[in-house]
């Protein structure tokens, strides 16, 4: 399975808080995108690598997709999906004003992983991601939400919701756990 | 706003038709971000399917002139990522002084920025005399503007900066003019760059080079075309000659890895023996 999970402000805190219920028994890639500076040197990688077990590696292009691996959109760079399960990088133009963007990750991700795919939205103060949550939903993919009442920054969340009842909405630890279930690890 | 993957078959016919029709070949390019594109010029030039644009290019070739710009433009920075300009300062200056003439191919220069960042570096380590750039790229208009070395003002600050920070030994400002039409850069920095159309994809090696640079344009191709672009440029490279790519890209998963041994910042010599 692959797990495409985006956000913005406030993001990290949720993304700690899900990666902290996800057992060593799930076996998924997932795939992060969170906007940053394009100009400053990412710690990025550092900041998630002490939030999992999993290895945490900044994405290049062309890296073989693999589990138990949480790939890091690079500053400055938009992270895509192919159907071959590598990653594309790319210097198109910055989308809601952010380089990367979530939403070229999620709409390539809704088309590589379809029904093998999940999308996750947290914590954000734009409408970056709705979109590409919702060609997620399209292709097969199951949707998660982050209840916009737990977010530090609502108007990503709320986005989405406004287009679409996502099969989850709630708070980033709650995610976690049924991201856990739906993964098939075990405690 | 997204494509189903029986679009997917869609949109092959549409890159055979552009590649039969106009003889652009993006059959092998990355699809993820083609596929964006492609979407994004339909919602632009008010096509409701890619089947319709199909249609609509296959035989009016000026609407393929308002599709084109949204395979090929890039926008690049004067010295982007310092570092790799430093390193070539640094690194690779000192070999190319041991060269009686130079040659440099810039491989998808767009409008020219880096081209013109090589040239002034040159100039700036006195060895510009007896060196030309080559700068090629497959979309004609990028190369009008390389070839017109004029550039908006208000990028001439973050131009400025890391011209800077490459190690610079003059002021950017010395290298152009302002004029009411945007900075413009020295005559004898263009007369040092040959401006061409040449694809990685349909054309062959067309010159023997110490230098082949060529950043953010690999991360477009598919692997399979990643590597014939890969040899290309071992091909024109002489032997201990330079290759620089992008930040992100790498020669890790290429069969012409061994031929290359790693520096820092996205550079790689070519090794003397190869495979």
């Amino acid at each position: 399975m692959g797990v495409a999970i985006g956000g913005s402000a406030g993001a990290l805190d949720s993304v700690h808080d899900i990666l902290g219920e996800i057992p060593p028994t799930v076996a998924a890639v997932f795939l992060l995108v969170i906007h940053i500076s394009p100009t400053v040197e990412s710690l990025l990688t550092t900041v998630v690598g002490a939030y999992t077990d999993m290895a945490v590696v900044e994405a290049l292009d062309k890296l073989p997709l693999a589990t138990r691996t949480v790939f890091v959109a690079p500053p400055d760079y938009h992270m895509l999906v192919e159907r071959d399960s590598t990653i594309s990088l790319s210097r198109d133009p910055a989308e809601h004003f952010s380089r990367p963007a979530i939403d070229p990750l999620f709409e390539t991700a809704a088309i590589a992983f379809g029904r093998r795919g999940i999308g996750v939205l947290l914590s954000g103060s734009n409408a970056d991601g709705a979109a590409g949550l919702a060609a997620m939903r399209a292709a097969g993919c199951k949707t998660v939400v982050q209840d916009p009442d737990s977010a530090t920054s609502p108007e990503m969340p709320r986005a989405a919701l406004e287009m679409f009842k996502p099969d989850l909405v709630a708070s980033p630890k709650a995610i976690g756990r049924w991201l856990a279930s739906t993964l098939g690890g075990r405690r | 706003m997204t494509t189903g993957v029986e679009d997917e078959v869609l949109l092959d016919g549409l890159l055979d038709v552009i590649f039969d029709r106009y003889h652009y070949d993006f059959r092998n390019y990355a699809r993820a971000s083609l596929r964006r594109r492609v979407i994004a010029a339909m919602g632009r030039l008010n096509v409701g399917s890619i089947d319709g644009l199909t249609q609509r290019i296959s035989n009016d070739a000026r609407a393929f002139g308002e599709l084109l710009p949204w395979f090929t433009v890039q926008l690049s920075d004067m010295f982007r990522d310092p570092q790799y300009f430093k390193f070539f300062r640094e690194q690779v200056v000192p070999v190319l002084r041991t060269y009686p003439s130079r040659k440099l191919w810039v491989a998808g220069c767009s409008t020219g920025e880096e081209a013109y960042s090589f040239a002034i570096l040159l100039r700036e380590e006195n060895l510009l005399d007896r060196t030309l750039i080559y700068a090629t790229d497959i979309y004609e208009a990028s190369l009008r503007t390389a070839a017109a070395g004029v550039f908006d003002l208000d990028r001439m600050r973050t131009f400025t900066e890391n011209h800077k920070k490459s190690g610079a030994k003059t002021s950017l400002s010395e290298h152009f003019a302002t004029t009411p039409h945007g900075a413009m850069f020295d005559k004898d920095l263009k007369d040092h760059i040959v401006f061409a159309d040449h694809s990685l994809a349909t054309d062959a090696v067309f010159a023997e080079v110490q230098v082949v640079s060529c950043r953010n344009v690999l991360i477009y191709f598919t692997a399979q075309l990643q590597e014939r672009a890969l040899g290309l440029f071992h091909g024109a490279l002489v032997r201990h000659g330079w290759l620089g790519l992008g930040p992100k890209e790498t020669i890790e998963f290429s069969r012409y890895r061994p031929n290359f041994l790693p520096h820092q910042y996205r550079w790689y010599e070519k090794k003397a023996a190869t495979l």
